[in-house]
């Protein structure tokens, strides 16, 4: 009977494969990551108590108050509890341009052009805003 | 105007939509130079601890009543923690973001597979939607905070006339799929259990949903909000899908939209572990416990609690952004 069901796609089915493993990973880094954070084993950017005060401000005003990095800075800042967290969030903030990048050759395959290109436009996209190129005003 | 509103029931939420970005745009004209100067750093006596331990357990909470009221985590975040929790609206908006595409990432593969979220239906839209929706977190970390917390106020409530008026069907008549949609071969097929057949479908106004996916996008990426209460009435109402489907593909789509916004807020810095981390566990923990509660709850009278709970939030935005109830 359940093999009578009608079954999703090659490219779908390929793409949720993906992603249920890197979402689950990148949660799983984020708790274990956070646990060590909270616990204190590495030192922080950012002291707890002073966190209180600073995150009421606007991001851009705590960024200039604390010197905590931007874009892509944390990753050169790991020894630190706090920076230790940012690779939870960016595996999950970069797992659906690792699976637009997975169905690229499935579609080529298909001769797919119209979704290909669509692929390709997203992960323009996607890389564009995670490269940290596009910076707004801040106040 | 009414009647062609019955005629064409997405264009109820076609019209909330641009009308509250109507509302934005002029009020972006008012406030353009209205930002007070932020109050001085004060030293709280509060242990550091208690606010992300606070943050858990409400968004445990927040977990429970989001899948029984049937709406995202997210919409009831961003307004509730930036109305009564003392972090900034950009790490609000940021965490809000990072709470509702964890959920949509975790949620999306089980619909994928089982061939309720469409893969053809969501990447066009989402092409639009991520690249709107950077466009409006750039917009919502260079305008004034107070001119950003008025507009989010307008929009929750904007969403709560959504959520009030918008009708949903279950299988919407399309009679004839229109010219893109075919071009794109957006349509598809799956098992509808309730009914124990296989249910195909296709999709028209294509040109109009795109369109409308700008406007979400640009609010999705402003406020951090998710964007389900948009997505389900365009692609259900709009669009045709059927409402598994446009809820499916919603939940699929914010995991493409959000990522794009949620790339921006964190090459600006307005990412604080503290919140996330406390506030994704909490959402997700809550939504499997709600998931088991729905069994047995009376799903109605919850959703009207979170009728309530957003009007109440927006309200409280709304005012907090005007400066009458700080």
């Amino acid at each position: 009977m359940n093999d009578n069901k009608p079954k999703a796609s090659e490219e779908q089915l390929v793409y949720a494969d993906l992603l249920s493993n890197g979402a689950w990973t990148g949660i799983g880094i984020l708790v274990v990551t956070f646990i060590i954070y909270v616990s204190g084993l590495l030192p922080n950017i950012v002291e707890f108590d002073k966190l209180q005060t600073l995150w009421k401000l606007r991001a851009a005003e705590y960024i200039h108050e604390t010197g905590a990095p931007t874009g892509w800075g944390w990753t050169s800042l790991l020894n630190n509890g706090d920076m230790l967290n940012f690779i939870g969030v960016a595996v999950l903030a970069g797992m659906t341009i690792v699976c637009y990048l997975r169905v690229v050759p499935i579609f080529v395959r298909k001769k797919d052009t119209v979704y290909l290109v669509i692929t390709f436009l997203e992960l323009f996209v996607l890389l564009l805003a995670a490269s940290g190129i596009l910076t707004a005003g801040g106040h | 105007m009414l009647t062609r509103i019955k005629k064409y029931p997405g264009a109820l939420s076609l019209l909330i939509i641009v009308v509250c970005c109507i509302l934005m745009s002029g009020a972006v004209f008012v406030y353009a130079s209205m930002e007070p100067a932020p109050p001085p750093p004060t030293v709280s006596d509060t242990a550091w601890w208690v606010w992300p331990l606070g943050l858990f357990v409400f968004t445990f909470v927040l977990g429970i009543v989001a899948v029984l009221g049937g709406v995202g985590g997210g919409v009831l975040y961003v307004p509730i923690v930036s109305g009564f929790f003392p972090f900034h609206l950009d790490f609000v908006r940021a965490t809000g973001l990072l709470v509702a595409l964890s959920t949509a990432l975790a949620a999306g593969p089980g619909l994928l597979k089982r061939n309720l979220a469409s893969l053809r239906l969501s990447m066009p839209l989402a092409l639009i939607a991520s690249a709107a929706a950077i466009a409006g977190a750039m917009i919502g970390l260079a305008l004034p905070t107070n001119l950003v917390q008025t507009l989010l106020g307008a929009t929750i409530l904007g969403i709560v006339f959504i959520l009030l008026l918008a009708k949903k069907s279950d299988f919407p008549n399309v009679p004839k799929p229109d010219a893109l949609s075919s071009a794109l071969g957006i349509m598809g097929i799956y098992h509808e259990e309730s009914l124990g057949k296989d249910i195909e479908w296709h999709v028209h106004r294509t040109p109009q949903a795109l369109f409308l996916f700008v406007v979400i996008g640009l609010m999705a990426g402003m406020f951090g909000l998710g964007a389900g209460w948009a997505n389900v009435p365009v692609l259900n109402l709009l669009m045709g899908a059927p409402l598994k489907v446009s809820v499916a593909s919603s939940v699929f789509l914010l995991s493409i939209t959000d990522t794009a916004a949620a790339w921006v807020f964190i090459n600006k810095g307005a990412v604080l572990p503290l919140m996330v981390v406390p506030s994704i566990v909490g959402v997700m923990l809550g939504s499997r416990i709600g998931v088991r509660i729905l069994a047995t709850a009376k799903p109605k009278a919850i959703k009207w609690m979170v009728i309530g709970l957003l009007f109440l939030s927006g309200l409280r935005s709304l005012l907090k952004g005007l400066g009458i109830w700080n």
